[in-house]
């Protein structure tokens, strides 16, 4: 009994090669699940990367908080890097962000600019007699002109502008010490280094 | 009847958003008001092709977040401005990036996300052609040729 159709001996199952890459696309799978799950406790999971860094700033003419009859513009800001933090009396993480931004803006290291943004004066005044102001000047953006300029989406929200005015780096979400060390330090360090 | 008032006020409690930590501000201006029906017709084709940047996965023309309805206000005065679409575009992602487009341009960077689907897609096709054909090749003759454990 010869059995004729089984020369070669017919490859049983799949070949190697197959077998190799099914075996990479579920590796790759399943390290793009772990990736996500990682993630996933990550507040800055959503956040959008912005759009001005290493842009110039927006043009700006706003009056201060303290005395609308004063106004600022962008350009009587430039020649020395500043931290522009994005805030409202309505925003509760603004008010836990405040201790650390407070910290931060003790240091002296560079000014600290309030952008209090759709706010009403008064709620915004009594906030501040509250929890403290560590701002160098909070500018007034009552009908929120210039946030979108900004691409600002919520509050709050904390941009490093440098001295020729251009945005170097920027956070969304209310900063923490860690972040204050980790992202914004090494950032305004280079900041300086530039001038 | 009190029991089920708990459970209410329990299931309300559970379905009430959790609070954000990138927060909006309060506010609920009067709605736009449209010169015509044409106008009305574009500002609603260019603002569903438009996403919101606070809650990103709906569009500009759906979402209720302060910042959409300010990126309304925004995209009708440009309008009334005489700005193109693609001007009123370019304004939005000049200030947000590219994420407010739910077509972004076919770029460098864009490629993977536009041709992606499509290459996966032939990757999957090539393999089940490869695989068919060599089944073809293997399999035995169709009549009479089946001599083995399937007979019985």
């Amino acid at each position: 009994m010869t059995t004729p159709n089984r020369e070669p001996a017919p490859q049983q199952g799949l070949p190697v090669v197959a077998v190799v890459i099914g075996a990479l696309f579920f590796v790759g799978l399943v390290g793009l699940m772990l990736y996500g799950v990682m993630r996933s406790g990550d507040a800055e999971r959503d956040v959008l990367p912005s759009a001005l860094i290493d842009r110039p700033a927006p043009e700006f003419t706003l009056p201060i908080l303290h005395d609308p009859s004063v106004q600022v513009g962008s350009a009587e800001l430039r020649g020395a890097p500043y931290l522009l933090n994005v805030w409202g009396s309505w925003c509760a993480a603004c008010r836990d962000e405040h201790p650390v931004l407070t910290k931060f803006a003790e240091t002296r290291r560079v000014r600290v600019v309030g952008y209090n943004w759709k706010d009403e004066p008064a709620d915004a005044l009594r906030w501040l007699e509250q929890f403290g102001n560590p701002f160098f000047v909070v500018l007034a953006d009552q009908e929120g002109r210039y946030a979108l300029d900004w691409g600002v989406a919520g509050a709050p929200e904390t941009f490093l502008v440098d001295g020729n005015g251009i945005v170097r780096w920027k956070h969304t979400g209310p900063l923490t010490e860690q972040i204050v060390a980790e992202r914004l330090l090494p950032a305004l360090e280079q900041v300086e280094r530039q001038q | 009847m009190i029991r089920f008032a708990r459970a209410l006020l329990l299931g309300l409690a559970l379905a009430l958003p959790v609070a954000g930590v990138h927060a909006q501000p309060a506010g609920n201006p009067a709605p736009l008001q449209f010169a015509d029906a044409a106008e009305e017709a574009r500002f609603h084709a260019l603002t569903s092709e438009l996403r919101c940047v606070m809650c990103q996965n709906q569009s500009l023309a759906d979402s209720n977040a302060q910042i959409a309805q300010d990126m309304r206000r925004e995209v009708l005065a440009l309008m009334r401005q005489g700005r193109t679409d693609a001007e009123i575009k370019q304004f939005l992602v000049d200030r947000y990036g590219e994420f407010v487009l739910y077509r972004p341009e076919v770029g460098a960077h864009t490629w993977l996300l536009w041709f992606g689907p499509g290459l996966v897609l032939m990757l999957g096709a090539g393999v089940v052609w490869h695989v068919v054909r060599r089944r073809a090749r293997q399999a035995p003759p169709p009549a009479g040729g089946d001599d083995g454990e399937q007979e019985w």
